[in-house]
This record gives C-alpha cells, sequence and structure tokens, in this order.
C-alpha cells in the first residue's frame, strides 16, 4: 500500500532558515522516514494487519470451542499435524492461539495503533508543530517495533510451538514452557524498548512544542490523553522489562527468580537452586499491566472527544473535569494492580488496600462517561461513519467498566476470578470500546492523512454488523462466567457447569466469524478509497482543531504558514457566527 | 537527518528552561529509576523472604564478593562523573581540547571499571558460581550484569561525542554542549546506580 | 451427578457462605443495571431529540447539570456500601475465621499437571511427612511409609471427599506450578502455588456429586484438571473413611490406596 505524498504547496513549515529541498530517495521518504506522518501510517498500518491477524487466531480458537475435538474443514489441514492432528486442534496449539491472541492483540496491535499510529500522526498536527521533537528517534522506536513483531510472529515456528502459558506468562509454567516462551521475552523486550522511545517522545513534544496561543487549557482532549498515556507507558513498561530480564535468565541460564525449592515437574525434580516466588513476576507484571489497561483506553477516549465534538456541532461538556480526571486516572492506575491478585492467597490488608484504590479508579473512569454522554445534550448530531461509531463507544464502555465492578470487589471475585465473565469485562471495554473508538479515528482522519474520503454507506455497514456481532460475541461471556465457567479451557465440555452452557459457545463462535467478515467492507472501503474516494480540502469535516489548518495530506513542515491558536479547541455554534465552528487557527473574523 | 527545523532543540523552552534534548534525558532517567527500582525492589522480596542469606552458605556477601575491588569500582565512577563534569565545563568554556582530554579520561575510567569487573565475573566462575547457583549469585549478576550493560552503553556515546560527533562542533558548539551535558546526566544516572549497588549487594 | 442444576446463572450455592458472595453479586448486577438503563435513557434520548435536522441548532452554552453531581454522588456512596458494606465482611469471614482445628475435617490438596491429589490424615488426625524422593506412580505425594503419622493417611488422585455440615480446613499447594482449587458451588477458589501452603476453608450445606475445576492456566492438560467432589453424608464419610484406610501395620505396603467411588 503506498501513500501518495503530495505537496501542497512547499510545506516549508514554519522554520527559520528555508532549508534546501533535496530529493529524498524512495527509502528515506516512505521506508527509513523520519517524518512523523510516514511513521505514524507504517504503526498504523503494522498494527491493522497484526490486528486482523490476532483475530485470526481468535477464530480458529472458537471453531474448537464452538465443536470441541470436531476437525477443522479445510484449514485444519493447512496448519499441520502437529497443531491440528487430522484437522483437530492439539490442547498446546489451542494455548498457543489465546497466548498469542492477548499478546498480539494488545501489544502488536491496540498500542500501536492508537498510540503509534495515531499519537504520532495528530498529536504534532493539533499542536501545531512541524513534527515530533525527536524525529530520529520516533523512526528508531518504529524500527525496534517491527522486528519485535517479526520475532513474536516467527516464535510460532520453534520447536514447540510459540508462547502458551497465557498473555500473562506466569511462571513456573511460564519458565518450564517451550523455546516458543523464551522468543515471546525477547520480542517483549524489543516492543517495550520501542514503546519507552516513543513516550519521551510524545511528553517533550507536547510540553515543548505547542504552537503560539496554544495553552494547556486550549488543548485538544486528545493531546491530553495521548500525554497521560505516554507517562505510562514511560513509568509502567520498565518493571516488566526488567521482569522479563528475570524470566529470560530462568529460562535460559538456569537461575531461580520465580522458581520455589521443591519443584517436581511430571515425577521428576527440577534440578534448580530454588528459593524464587511466583508471585515476583506476578506483582512485576501486573505492576505494568494495569496501567496498560488504560493506556488501551485512554487514546480511544480521546478520539471519542474529538469526534463527538465534531460531529454534534457543540463544545465537550466538562472539558476541564475531563482533563483532571483523566490525569487522576492516569495516577491512580500505578496503585491497583493486585486486583489482578486477590486470589493469590493475598493477606486481608493488602487486599483491601487495592480493593479500596479499584473502587477509588472507578469514579474518574464514571466522570469520563458522564461528560461524554452530557456531550450529546444539545448538540445537533450528525451520524456520520465515524460518529456512529464513537457514539457506540459510550454503552459498550460503560458495560465493560460496571462489569468491572464485581471483579474489583473481592468477595464477588472470589467466584468470577478467571471465568469467562474476565473475558466479557475487558473484551467490551477493548473490543467494542477502544476498537470502535479506532475504528471512529480510520473514518475520521483518514482524508487529512490520504486526501480522500472514505465511503459513508460502506462505513456505516461496516459499522451496523460489527456492531451486532459484537453484542454475540461478548454478552454470553457473562452468562458463561456466572456459570462458573473457566477461562482457557481447550474443551468446555469436560465440566458440567461448561456444558450447561455450551450451547453459548455456538453462539459466540459464529458472532465471532460474522464480526470476521463484518470487517470485508472495511478493509474493501480503505483500499478503494485510495484509489477512488472523493477528493477532499483541509477541512472537510468542518472541524475546529489545528490538524484541519494543514493540507490534505500535509507536507513537510505540516503547515503553509506558522500557525496560532486564537481559541479554545471546541468552539462550534458560537452564537452569532455565520458559520456553525470557529477554528482555533482562523484569526476574529 | 532531519527535514524539518524542529523549535528549542538548542535554545532553552521559554517555560521550562531547558532544551528538548535534556527533557527527553531526564524522562529516559525517569523510566531507568523503574527499570532498576524493579529490581532492586525483587531483590529485596527475593532476599526477606530467603531463611537466611546469602542462601546456602554461612559466608556472608562481603565474603563471597570482593569488597576492595568493589570500593575501587566506586571510586573509578565516582572519578568518572567528575571528569564527565569537567569536560562539559571545558565545552561551555569553548576548549574543545580540554573536553576530549576529560571526555577521554571518562572513557578511559568506564573501561577500567569493565576490566576490573571482568576480573571479578572471571573468579565467581572459575568457582563454579554461576547465576544458576542460587538467588544471591543470580541477582548478583543480574544487577551488575544491567548495569555493566549501561556503562558499555555510556562508553558508545561517550566515545563517539570524542570522535566522530565531536565534528558538530565546528557548526553548532551550543548543539555540541547540550548533548554533552546530556551524556553526562546519564553518566551520572549510571554511577549512581552502582553507588545503591555496591553498599546493597556487597556490604550488607 | 445432576447436569440439570447448571444453567447460564449461578449454579446452586451449598456452602454457608456463599449465600452472602451471592446475595453481593445480586446487589451489583441490580446496581450496575440501574446505572446502564439510567445512563441508556438519557443517552437514546439525546441520540434522538438532538439529532442534525433542518433548522436545529446546537446549544453553545455548556448545560447545567445538577443531576449528574447527585447521581457521582450516588455512585460514589453505593459503592463504599459495596466494599465495606457487603465485600469486606464476606471476604474477612472467609479468608480469617478459619474453623477450630479439632471441630474440622483436614485435607491437604496439592495440584500436579494435570491431576489433584488430597491427602487426609486418617485417624490419628495427623499428616504424615512427605519427601519429594518418595514421589512415585502410587504415591504421588511422597508420604513417607516409615513416618508414624503417615500410616493411616488416605490419599486420593481426583476424589475428594467431604462431609456436609462440618468446617473443612484445605491446605493447598501444588507441585509444579500454579493451578487453582476451584468449586464453584460451594464458592471456593485458592490458587495453588507451588513452595506455599494456603489455607481456606469451607462448609457444605448439602450432600451431593459436584466439580472440581482448575481455574489457572497449568499447561495443555488444564482443560481436564477436573476432580470429583463428594459431599457426603457424615455416616458416608465415615464409611469411604474406613474403606479407603490404609492396611493395618502387619502389611508392608506403604502407600494407600485409593478406591473410585
Amino acid at each position: 500500500m503506498s501513500v501518495e505524498h503530495h505537496s501542497h504547496g512547499n510545506g516549508h513549515g514554519h522554520s527559520q532558515e528555508g532549508h534546501g529541498h533535496h530529493e529524498l530517495s524512495f527509502w528515506r521518504k516512505y521506508v527509513f522516514s523520519v517524518d512523523h506522518k510516514v511513521i505514524g501510517i507504517q504503526y498504523g498500518v503494522t498494527a491493522l494487519v497484526f490486528l486482523f491477524f490476532g483475530f485470526t487466531l481468535m477464530m480458529l480458537m472458537r471453531w474448537q470451542l464452538a465443536y470441541p475435538g470436531q476437525p477443522l474443514p479445510v484449514i485444519g489441514k493447512l496448519l499441520g499435524e502437529t497443531a491440528m492432528p487430522g484437522g483437530v486442534m492439539a490442547p498446546e496449539f489451542y494455548n498457543q492461539l489465546g497466548a498469542m491472541h492477548g499478546t498480539i492483540m494488545v501489544f502488536l496491535g491496540v498500542v500501536p495503533l492508537a498510540v503509534g499510529g495515531f499519537g504520532n500522526f495528530v498529536v504534532p498536527l493539533q499542536i501545531g508543530a512541524p513534527d515530533m521533537a525527536f524525529p530520529r528517534l520516533n523512526m528508531a522506536s518504529y524500527w525496534v517495533f517491527l522486528p519485535g513483531c517479526i520475532l513474536m510472529i516467527l516464535s510460532f515456528l520453534a520447536p514447540g510451538g510459540a508462547a502458551q502459558s497465557g498473555w500473562t506468562s506466569y511462571p513456573p509454567l511460564s519458565d518450564i514452557a517451550p523455546t516458543g516462551q523464551t522468543l515471546w521475552l525477547l520480542s517483549m523486550v524489543l516492543i517495550i524498548t520501542s514503546s519507552l522511545l516513543g513516550s519521551i517522545n510524545f511528553i517533550v513534544t507536547i510540553v515543548q512544542l505547542r504552537a503560539k496561543g496554544l495553552s494547556y487549557w486550549r488543548l485538544p482532549f486528545f493531546v491530553h490523553a495521548q500525554l497521560v498515556t505516554a507517562f505510562l507507558l514511560l513509568l509502567a513498561f520498565p518493571p516488566l522489562e526488567a521482569a522479563s530480564l528475570l524470566q529470560l535468565m530462568d529460562r535460559v541460564a538456569g537461575t531461580s527468580f520465580f522458581l520455589p525449592s521443591g519443584l517436581v515437574i511430571s515425577g521428576e525434580q527440577l534440578k534448580v537452586a530454588g528459593g524464587g516466588n511466583p508471585l515476583l513476576w506476578q506483582h512485576l507484571f501486573w505492576f505494568l499491566a494495569h496501567p496498560e489497561v488504560y493506556v488501551l483506553i485512554l487514546p480511544a477516549m480521546g478520539i471519542v472527544a474529538e469526534v463527538i465534538a465534531n460531529n454534534t456541532r457543540k463544545p465537550i461538556w466538562g472539558y476541564r473535569l475531563l482533563v483532571y480526571s483523566v490525569v487522576f486516572l492516569g495516577f491512580m492506575s500505578f496503585v491497583v494492580w493486585a486486583h489482578h491478585m486477590f486470589m493469590t492467597g493475598m493477606g486481608t490488608t493488602m487486599s483491601t488496600f487495592f480493593q479500596t484504590t479499584t473502587m477509588i479508579i472507578s469514579i474518574p473512569s464514571v466522570v469520563i462517561l458522564t461528560c461524554f454522554i452530557m456531550s450529546l445534550y444539545g448538540g445537533n448530531i450528525r451520524f456520520t461513519a465515524p460518529m456512529l461509531f464513537a457514539t457506540a463507544f459510550l454503552p459498550m464502555f460503560a458495560i465493560g467498566g460496571l462489569t468491572g465492578l464485581p471483579l474489583g470487589l473481592t468477595a464477588s471475585d472470589i467466584y468470577l476470578h478467571d471465568t469467562f465473565y474476565v473475558i466479557g469485562h475487558f473484551h467490551y471495554v477493548v473490543a467494542p470500546g477502544t476498537l470502535f473508538a479506532l475504528f471512529a479515528g480510520v473514518y475520521y482522519w483518514y482524508p487529512k492523512a490520504t486526501g480522500k474520503r472514505m465511503n459513508e454507506a460502506l462505513g456505516k455497514v461496516h459499522f451496523w454488523l460489527s456492531f451486532v456481532c459484537m453484542q454475540f460475541i461478548f454478552m454470553p461471556m457473562f452468562f458463561q462466567g456466572m456459570a462458573g465457567l473457566s477461562r482457557r479451557l481447550y474443551d468446555p465440555t469436560v465440566y458440567a457447569h461448561g456444558r450447561g452452557v455450551q450451547a453459548l459457545n455456538v453462539v459466540i463462535s459464529l458472532g465471532a466469524w460474522g464480526l470476521g467478515l463484518s470487517q470485508i467492507p472495511f478493509i474493501v472501503n480503505f483500499f478503494m478509497s485510495l484509489k477512488s474516494g472523493v477528493r477532499v480540502a483541509e477541512n472537510p469535516w468542518n472541524a475546529t482543531t489545528l490538524e484541519w489548518a494543514a493540507p490534505s495530506p500535509p507536507g513537510h513542515g505540516n503547515f503553509l504558514t506558522e500557525p496560532v491558536v486564537y481559541r479554545e479547541p471546541y468552539e462550534y455554534s458560537v452564537p452569532g457566527k455565520a458559520t456553525d465552528y470557529s477554528p482555533q487557527f482562523q484569526a476574529e473574523g | 537527518m532531519s527535514e524539518t527545523a524542529i523549535p528549542w532543540m538548542v535554545k532553552p523552552h521559554p517555560v521550562t528552561g531547558i532544551p528538548n534534548g535534556k527533557f527527553g534525558i531526564w524522562l529516559f532517567l525517569a523510566s531507568e529509576v523503574m527499570l532498576f527500582g524493579a529490581l532492586f525492589s525483587s531483590y529485596v522480596l527475593i532476599r526477606t523472604a530467603a531463611p537466611h542469606w546469602p542462601p546456602g552458605t554461612d559466608q556472608l556477601s562481603s565474603e563471597i564478593l570482593n569488597v576492595p575491588l568493589g570500593t575501587f569500582n566506586t571510586a573509578v565512577l565516582i572519578t568518572s562523573s567528575i571528569t564527565m563534569v569537567l569536560a562539559w565545563a571545558s565545552c561551555k568554556m569553548g576548549n574543545l581540547s580540554r573536553f576530549k582530554m576529560w571526555m577521554g579520561a571518562t572513557v578511559l575510567l568506564a573501561v577500567v571499571f569493565l576490566v576490573v569487573k571482568y576480573f571479578e565475573y572471571a573468579d565467581k566462575f572459575h568457582h563454579d558460581h554461576f547465576p544458576s547457583h542460587d538467588n544471591f549469585f543470580a541477582i548478583y549478576f543480574v544487577l551488575t550484569g544491567l548495569h555493566g550493560l549501561h556503562i558499555v552503553g555510556g562508553i558508545i556515546v561517550n566515545t563517539y561525542l570524542l570522535t566522530a560527533g565531536s565534528k558538530m562542533w565546528n557548526t553548532d558548539p551550543e548543539h555540541f554542549t547540550n548533548r554533552v551535558e546530556n551524556a553526562g546526566l546519564y553518566w551520572h544516572f549510571v554511577d549512581l546506580v552502582w553507588i545503591f549497588l555496591f553498599p546493597s549487594l556487597y556490604l550488607l | 451427578m445432576d447436569e440439570k442444576i447448571y444453567g447460564w446463572w449461578l449454579p446452586p450455592d451449598v456452602s454457608v457462605h456463599g449465600a452472602k458472595i451471592d446475595q453481593l453479586m445480586s446487589v451489583l448486577h441490580w446496581f450496575m443495571a440501574l446505572l446502564f438503563v439510567g445512563w441508556g435513557i438519557f443517552f437514546v434520548y439525546c441520540l434522538i431529540k438532538f439529532r442534525a435536522r433542518p433548522g436545529h441548532a446546537a446549544l453553545y452554552a455548556p448545560v447545567k447539570a445538577v443531576a449528574t453531581k447527585y447521581i457521582e454522588g450516588f455512585v460514589v456512596v453505593i459503592e463504599v456500601f459495596l466494599l465495606f458494606g457487603l465485600s469486606t465482611p464476606v471476604w474477612l469471614a472467609y479468608k480469617n475465621d478459619v474453623p477450630d482445628q479439632a471441630k474440622a475435617v483436614h485435607v491437604r490438596v496439592v495440584g500436579e499437571q494435570f491431576a489433584w491429589n488430597f491427602h487426609y490424615p486418617g485417624k490419628d488426625g495427623k499428616f504424615g511427612k512427605a519427601d519429594a524422593s518418595l514421589i512415585s506412580g502410587d504415591n504421588p505425594l511422597g508420604v513417607d511409609p516409615e513416618d508414624p503419622p503417615g500410616k493411616d493417611d488416605i490419599v486420593t488422585v481426583n476424589q475428594f471427599h467431604v462431609p456436609v455440615g462440618k468446617p473443612v480446613v484445605v491446605e493447598v499447594s501444588s507441585k509444579d506450578v500454579i493451578h487453582s482449587f476451584n468449586i464453584p458451588v460451594l464458592r471456593v477458589k485458592q490458587d495453588t502455588i507451588p513452595g506455599q501452603q494456603i489455607p481456606i476453608w469451607f462448609q457444605a450445606t448439602k450432600p451431593g456429586h459436584f466439580e472440581l475445576a482448575c481455574a489457572q492456566l497449568c499447561g495443555l492438560g488444564h482443560y481436564r484438571m477436573r476432580a470429583d467432589v463428594l459431599i457426603d453424608t457424615p455416616e458416608d464419610f465415615a464409611k469411604w473413611q474406613a474403606e479407603n484406610a490404609p492396611p493395618p501395620p502387619e502389611a508392608p505396603a506403604a502407600a494407600a490406596p485409593e478406591e473410585k467411588k
């Protein structure tokens, strides 16, 4: 896929010295580019590919769950006798698909799209900067990310298969797992490093490179969300990097960081020094992984704010409250991690502390959701394709967030921990939540990135099909969880309580395959519009934020003249004005 | 090479008072604090849970590890931080040859540190004390090993500034001085980590 | 085993502390439904009332919403109640009120890839020493045959017998990786961490045949790490104990035989 980079106007940007424009080679322009827009598109496209790949892994798993022990027609033979003997999925392959689905969706899909893709492309434009603060570091972060992804995918070919201990990689299981787990750890080190480099770039850019007149209280909410996200990534990822190092040492150098003494594996005593603690991994892992889930949701909330303001034609309700909430959320996200560990034998003091912080952190989420819903009130709502996705985000995030309550309270978590209720909870937040917001972002900013608009009708079809399928997939999971069905089970029908909800597995699987098919209109639309989409000018949505001052697509340096900001970010329907939008970058007129 | 000129790359930002690079390095150091902090926390948890420490022997840490060598290395690193500051000061005072002398000294001292570590490690391996021996050696090798990798990283950066990188002095001395300062901040951090490592591993 | 009791919601509760957990679940879900329906109605109302149409314009001025402050306050109050009024007391009782040693039945549960081992102390009430080096096919826990208290111990695999109406204290552990001791009808769950013995307790209220399902991914056999849970009447439990007790000391064999019931 090639992105046409027409420089409408010379795009000298507001650089002080007139630098000479020597033509860059194809490699420097499209591959090893330091331009945030190219890098953003690289991240975005890579992430979309991995989202589809990660989803395909799940579509395979859903066959086994709907029809346990049945051979998978056609595809079963293609995957080989190790993974699918006689076309029937092997339990270890099921576990590989599970671990890799989670890992790929989170680390190779959602975050790279939300932060690497949208963050990189939109943030410098929205703050009126010519690029990120460190363009070469930006390029480096993508080119550390991609090898990490490739290594992760290649791990399927390792002897014994890919990682198969869950995306959570709990030892001792992960310590004794086949080679694929080592490759998983090495990939994670690369991906984490890439993320750290990126987060430094975002923070410095947002603080130092804002245009004249763009004070913090005039920033689009999307930028606030990305700033908090960058801090979460910066500070929360290193402990996982440390933990990965320790697990690598356990696996490769024979240490016992996570291995207690006296382990007996398949009748044989494990010959290690012992003295380690499996819970050490869990603490280090969840110290990252909890803030990580806020990394998954914050950019999505940012996108929703932009799209809602634009399509309601009025300012976001409670802008300052939103900013305070998102900052508070960021801080709180560091002190809730052990709510993932309530069942590990934790004492009552620690568990009461984490329950309390978990209840507290639900408050800013409730506030944010309320502000968004209030933003609809009094609007003049246009149901464009991006708006459909952004609007649907609200009740979907509500379901996801609300179902977190029984999980965050220890007494109910006794029953619900590690059941399908958990899977329903987090998928509602990430799938019809974040993913919908990301789709909204694609439809919304595609014209800016390509100079063409996507087809509205196909967008609406994509939305409705996806929305319906999502409900069929994830709503039944709450019932499966309430029935007591554990997660990560290759064959749920082993248990009576599993057999009791097996019919729902067929519904869910059909929904999942339907969701897969529902992406076809999107993929077709994406490529078709590149070729023959309607051409647009700078501001096809009649929006107010700075990125809409630049040409579509922007050239080097982004803006034709140095942007200056005159007002708040969402000045829509200001009384007495000729149009229903007063862009930030337009002088009084 | 950057096509577009980025504001505040060299001059300090009017509100934050620092150029982009300095801000960036401080953020990087914050993440490094979290990285080494996680490892230190792991050390604390492993050690307090162990029936006695070091496990599996009656010896004390200070008897297993070489305290004189560790002390020497501490002095080496502290001195290298001083020479690093002097290197930066030479840049501020416009003296490139002085800069090269002090930066050279910094790199040399860093190499001395690594050589001493090499002997320490070799001695441990000679006695069959690998990381797998027990958790004392495991955490010792991981902490000092990761620290050592950071020293290597510093050597690479500082050597670059000493050689090819110093060409920037001719076109943009202020930018070059900023780079030296940023490298210095990183170097002081690496020194500081050792100052925590040495007593907690060797002495306590 | 009665399949009909398993449907799309909570299975029957046969434990003493389960009622409070189920009550919390119920209150929670009503609260969640209330919030969702409340928000949802307002949400749909806005989408319809404020849709774009000819002649319609948006309101620039922010609407003064006093109601939202009350709603937020209400949410906070309910959450505090849920936390300190409902969840914490149940949790504290579950964790702290471990029944008196003398009155309870003690069992040691050791998970392994991929089976559940249950170690009963026998008539003397004392557990025999166990050593990893003694582990073999018919001695999965390595119970020392020479150790006197261990001579009357019973070890079963995937068969968990408990008497109804008596507190049962279970110390869970693992031989290899983290498993999770999970009996849905008893509303108990506890991760089994190798290297640790973690006590939990429960008291069954109704006899019956139920299931234990490992609830922590433990490898390729995780899905089939199932044990039968047999809540016996006191008479049946005594009978089971007598039938499964190891033969008296003249027999040289050490390992406890297990009978699949």
